[in-house]
C-alpha cells in the first residue's frame, strides 16, 4: 500500500510539474515587458468580497455581546457607531488638548491675554499628559496600523476566527492557501529575482560607464524589481507617471524597504544609505557593479558634510540616475508622516516628491524593525493575501527664495501626506528608539509664561 | 477589536474594574489594549520610562509630576492595570445622577490636583513645593523673585490658618469657584 501511495505521489507531483514550470515562466516574461494579465487584480476584488463577508459575520456577533452592558453614559456621541464594535475610528477619547514641540500647547482658550498665576492652572497641563498617556499621536505610529474589520489574518487579531464555524473554516482555507499554494510560488520568484540581479549585474560590472550600460541595466532592474513585485503579489498603481523623475532627487515617505521595490518597478533610481552585511549588502554591492549609489559605510554615516558632498556630487552628474531619498529616516506605519529631515533639501532646490500608501487590508508592509528583521519581514509580507499599494507622483517643487531647508522639507512634506491620505505630523520619526529630549518642554513654557502677569 | 498581547483580561476582572471605576466594557478593554501597547517589555506592569516614552507626556512640563501620581498607589514602582485604571478613572466625566463615592466626583478631583503641588506627599502645599511646580511650568523664563512674590501672593490669598502652608480644605475653598468638573474631566467615548 505505501509502495501504490509513493508511486502516487510522484507521479502527482510529475504531472503538476510542468503547468508549475510553464506558469512561472509565463510570470517572468510578463514581468520583463511590463505587461500583466490582470489576474492579480481579480484575485485582489475577490479578496474585497471574501473581506466583506468576514465582515458582516463579525459585526452581527459583536453587537449581541455589546449590548448586554449598557451603563446610563451620555448618549451624545453618536449611539449608531457603537453597533460596529467600535465604530470611533479606534479612539478612546475626544481630545481637548494636544502638546507639540513647535507650537506648544495647542488650546483655542489661550489668547495673548496676561492674566494672574491661579492654582487651578496646573489643570491644563495635568488634563494634557493624562489624555496623552491614554491616546497620544506618535506611540502608535510605530506599531501596525489597526484595521476597521478584520481581514482573516490571525497576525492582525487574534481569537477572531473561533467567533463563527464559517469563519473559521474561511480562516483555515485562506491559511492552507497562503502558506502552502501563495508561498511555495512567490518563494520561487523571488530567488529567481535575486539571482538575475545579482548575476546580470555582475556582468554589467565589467562594461565601462556608457549609455548602453546604463539602458541595459534599466532594463535588467526593472526586470528584476517587477518579478520581485510579482513574489509579494504586488498590485501597484501608478499614479501621475508624467511626473516621473529622470535626475534630481526623489524623495517619499518611508514604511518598509520594500517601498524600494514598489518604486523601481516603474523606474530606476540610485539609492542611499548604509552598507549592510549579509543578504542586503549582497544586493546593494550587485547593485553597485551596474550604477552608481550612494552607500556609507557606519562610521561616515555621522559626518553630515561628507553626506551632503556626495549627494551634491551625484545629483550634478546628469549621467548618474536619479537619487530615491526617505527623509523620515526610519520606517513608519503608513498611517502619517513624521518629520523630514532637512539633509537631503539642502542639497537640491528641486525636489521630486512621491507618494505611497499601502492598503492594509490585503497585509501589512510595515517593518517594525524592532519586532523582526528583514528575513521575517519578507515572510510575512509573501505570506499575506498580497501587497496592494498606490504610488503618486507628485509635481516637482523648488525651494522658495525666503524658505530655509527646514520650512522647504515641511512643505514638502505637507504636500505628500495629503497626497496620501496620511496625517502630517510634525514629531521626528527617531522617537521610535529614543527619548524625548528635555529641551523640546520649552516651548510650552515659554508660552505659559508669557500669559503670566508678573510685577 | 482583539489586542495581541500575551495578557488576556478576564470576564471576572472587568466587571471588578467596572464596579470600582464606572467605565464601560468597552472602555475597559480599549484601554487595556492601550496599557499593554505601553508596556513594552510584556511585564504587565508599568514603570516610570513606559510612561515617558510617550513624546507628549515627555514635552509636558508637569509630565513628571503626572507619572508620579500613577505611583503615589503603589508601593513599589510599578504600576499594574488596576492602579492605572484607578488613576484614569479620576479624570471620567461627573454626571447628575451617578452615585456618590465614586473615584471621579468633585473632591477626588480636586485631591488629584492637590497632589499635584504637593510634593512630598505631607497633605501640606509649602511656599517651596508651590515654587518648584511653578518652576516646571515657566522654565527659564521667569525671574526666581518674581516666582516667589508670586508664590507668596497665592498663599496669602489662600492661607487661613496663616501657617504659611496650604492644606487640601484651603486647596478646596480656593477652587469653590472653578469649574472643576470639566477642567479635570477627559471626554471618553464609548
Amino acid at each position: 500500500m505505501m509502495l501504490g501511495a509513493e508511486q502516487l505521489m510522484i507521479a502527482a507531483v510529475s504531472l503538476m510539474f510542468f503547468p508549475i514550470v510553464a506558469i512561472l515562466c509565463l510570470t517572468i516574461v510578463l514581468a520583463s515587458f511590463g505587461k500583466s494579465l490582470g489576474i492579480r487584480r481579480t484575485y485582489v476584488a475577490l479578496l474585497l468580497r471574501i473581506f466583506e463577508f468576514a465582515g458582516t459575520k463579525l459585526a452581527a456577533h459583536t453587537t449581541y455581546e455589546d449590548e448586554s452592558d449598557s451603563e446610563d453614559e451620555d448618549q451624545e456621541e453618536n449611539p449608531a457607531e457603537s453597533e460596529n464594535g467600535n465604530g470611533n475610528g479606534g479612539h478612546v477619547i475626544k481630545r481637548d488638548f494636544y502638546l507639540t514641540v513647535t507650537r506648544g500647547l495647542m488650546r483655542p482658550e489661550w489668547e495673548p491675554f496676561k492674566k494672574n498665576f491661579e492654582l487651578s492652572d496646573i489643570c491644563y497641563f495635568t488634563k494634557c499628559g493624562m489624555e496623552a498617556i491614554i491616546e497620544d499621536d506618535v506611540t502608535h505610529r510605530f506599531n501596525a496600523g489597526e484595521l476597521a474589520s478584520w481581514n482573516l489574518l490571525t497576525r492582525t487579531n487574534t481569537g477572531y476566527q473561533l467567533t463563527s464555524a464559517r469563519l473559521t473554516v474561511l480562516w483555515c482555507i485562506g491559511f492552507l492557501v497562503r502558506y502552502c499554494v501563495l508561498f511555495p510560488f512567490r518563494l520561487i520568484l523571488a530567488a529567481v529575482a535575486i539571482i538575475w540581479l545579482v548575476v546580470s549585474t555582475a556582468f554589467l560590472g565589467y562594461f565601462p560607464p556608457s549609455p548602453l550600460k546604463r539602458s541595459m541595466y534599466s532594463r535588467v532592474s526593472l526586470m528584476s524589481f517587477r518579478i520581485m513585485a510579482r513574489a509579494c503579489s504586488a498590485v501597484i498603481t501608478f499614479h501621475n507617471q508624467e511626473n516621473r523623475v529622470k535626475n534630481g532627487i526623489c524623495v517619499a515617505n518611508h514604511t518598509s524597504p520594500i517601498d524600494v521595490f514598489m518604486l523601481s518597478c516603474d523606474n530606476c533610481y540610485a539609492l542611499v544609505g548604509q552598507a549592510h552585511g549579509g543578504l542586503l549588502g549582497l544586493l546593494q554591492r550587485a547593485l553597485g557593479r551596474a550604477t552608481s549609489h550612494v552607500f556609507f559605510e557606519r562610521s561616515e554615516v555621522k559626518d553630515r558634510h561628507l553626506v551632503a558632498q556626495r549627494l551634491k556630487e551625484h545629483v550634478n552628474d546628469l549621467d548618474k540616475l536619479p537619487i530615491l531619498i526617505f527623509p523620515e529616516g526610519t520606517c513608519i506605519n503608513n498611517t502619517s508622516v513624521m518629520m523630514f529631515k532637512k539633509g537631503s533639501f539642502e542639497v537640491s532646490t528641486t525636489i521630486y516628491p512621491v507618494a505611497i500608501k499601502y492598503d492594509m487590508r490585503f497585509g501589512d508592509a510595515f517593518w517594525d524593525s524592532s519586532k523582526h528583521g528583514m528575513v521575517t519581514h519578507l515572510f510575512n509580507i509573501m505570506t499575506s493575501w498580497a501587497l496592494v499599494c498606490d504610488i503618486w507622483y507628485l509635481p516637482p517643487m523648488q525651494r522658495q527664495e525666503n524658505e530655509d531647508a527646514v520650512q522647504f522639507a515641511n512643505r514638502v512634506k505637507r504636500e505628500i501626506a495629503k497626497q496620501g491620505g496620511l496625517v502630517d505630523l510634525d514629531w521626528d520619526g527617531q522617537l521610535k528608539r529614543t527619548q524625548a529630549k528635555e529641551s523640546w518642554k520649552q516651548k510650552p513654557q515659554e508660552q505659559y509664561s508669557n500669559m503670566l502677569k508678573v510685577d | 477589536m482583539g489586542t495581541k498581547s500575551s495578557m488576556l483580561l478576564q470576564e471576572e476582572e472587568i466587571e471588578e474594574i467596572q464596579r470600582e471605576t464606572g467605565f464601560s466594557k468597552n472602555q475597559i478593554v480599549r484601554l487595556f489594549s492601550r496599557f499593554t501597547t505601553l508596556d513594552k517589555s510584556n511585564n504587565g506592569f508599568l514603570r516610570r520610562e513606559d510612561f515617558l516614552r510617550i513624546p507628549e507626556l515627555a514635552i509636558n512640563p508637569l509630565g513628571d509630576r503626572i507619572v508620579h501620581s500613577f505611583f503615589s498607589e503603589s508601593n513599589d514602582d510599578t504600576v499594574n492595570f488596576r492602579q492605572f485604571m484607578r488613576i484614569l478613572a479620576r479624570f471620567r466625566p461627573v454626571k447628575k445622577n451617578s452615585e456618590k463615592n465614586k473615584l471621579n466626583d468633585r473632591s477626588e478631583k480636586l485631591r488629584f490636583a492637590f497632589k499635584m503641588y504637593d510634593l512630598d506627599g505631607d497633605d501640606l502645599i509649602s511656599r517651596d513645593e508651590l515654587l518648584a511646580v511653578l518652576h516646571m511650568m515657566v522654565g527659564a523664563n521667569i525671574s526666581e523673585e518674581q516666582l516667589g512674590s508670586i508664590a507668596d501672593r497665592t498663599i496669602q490669598e489662600v492661607d487661613e490658618d496663616k501657617d504659611n502652608k496650604i492644606s487640601l480644605e484651603e486647596f478646596v475653598k480656593a477652587m469653590a469657584k472653578v469649574d472643576v468638573e470639566s477642567k479635570m474631566s477627559i471626554r471618553f467615548l464609548h
